[in-house]
């Protein structure tokens, strides 16, 4: 059996989470093997998600942790000891 | 700001707050910061709302805590009460996109990645580029809730297959379709764009 190139990009993801059936992986590992296009597609999209995971595309902003802190702070001790106001922005 | 207790793991923590330690909440949470803030900023429209939604998360899980059940992780209880304090802020804002939010649509007609011919792999360091952070940032906003909600659960967060499906409450299958659509999807609109802003001779820093 022969994939085409549209029945590869169906098993894209699950190829990358090594998920699927091992023979299903091993007609998709064939056809990579001779398909530039599929095999860039592949590469390309893994390269994609290991940016997205990356912490530094999603950073906290300045003085979050204080601010969060701060609130749990008033949370937790109850209106009646209120922690002064934090001095940060 | 708080005392240290490095002996105490998460469920003895958890125990020591429900028993009246209060102050080890903020130790609890600590390694959590990032991705509640994360799950936040990927649903919400901006910084400002994103750190309100995480805020109150936080808070809802200290008042929740008694109900935290040991058979699921804390990280993923977490995120899963930043998604919903996301999405009842979103559905309280617009009720044009609650459709999207509450029930998703069958899903449809398939979607195709960009061909490419070659990809020259783009390393992390291309990240310190604000430039190319910001095209991160863009494809996932793209993404509709949905297909949004699972890409960030499962490739940031790093939730696996069973615990999205839990938190979103969808079945298995569910997830890795969604998950496979939308990785296609920031396919689709990242390569082409990466490939663009990365030139000939990688020079990542100048």
């Amino acid at each position: 059996m022969i994939l085409e190139c549209k029945h590869v990009w169906d098993y894209i993801s699950e190829f990358l989470d090594d998920s699927l059936p091992a023979e299903t992986r091993e007609l998709v590992q064939k056809h990579l093997e001779n398909c530039e296009i599929c095999s860039a597609i592949l590469d390309s999209t893994r390269n994609i998600l290991v940016l997205t995971a990356d912490d530094r595309v999603f950073e906290l902003p300045a003085g979050y942790s204080e601010r969060l802190h701060a609130r749990l702070a008033r949370e937790i001790h109850g209106a009646n000891s209120r922690p002064e106001k934090p001095t940060q922005d | 700001m708080d005392a240290r207790s490095p002996g105490l793991d998460e469920a003895e923590m958890i125990a020591a707050i429900l028993a009246g330690d209060s102050d080890l909440y903020h130790q609890l949470i600590q390694p959590y910061e990032l991705s509640v803030y994360r799950m936040a900023l990927s649903l919400v429209k901006n910084e400002t709302e994103a750190e309100d939604v995480a805020q109150e998360a936080f808070l809802k899980a200290f008042r929740n805590l008694a109900n935290f059940r040991a058979e699921s992780k804390f990280s993923t209880w977490l995120i899963s009460i930043a998604l919903n304090e996301a999405r009842r802020r979103l559905r309280r804002q617009s009720t044009v996109r609650m459709e999207s939010l509450d029930e998703p649509p069958e899903e449809g007609g398939k979607v195709s990645p960009a061909l490419l011919r070659d990809w020259r792999e783009i390393p992390s360091e291309a990240l310190e580029r604000k430039e190319v952070r910001n095209l991160l940032q863009e494809a996932i906003r793209h993404l509709s809730p949905m297909y949004r909600e699972v890409l960030v659960m499962r490739d940031i967060e790093d939730l696996s297959t069973e615990e999205t499906a839990g938190a979103l409450a969808i079945s298995i299958s569910s997830v890795k379709v969604r998950l496979h659509r939308a990785r296609i999807m920031l396919q689709k609109e990242l390569a082409p764009k990466l490939k663009l802003a990365s030139p000939k001779k990688r020079r990542w820093f100048s």
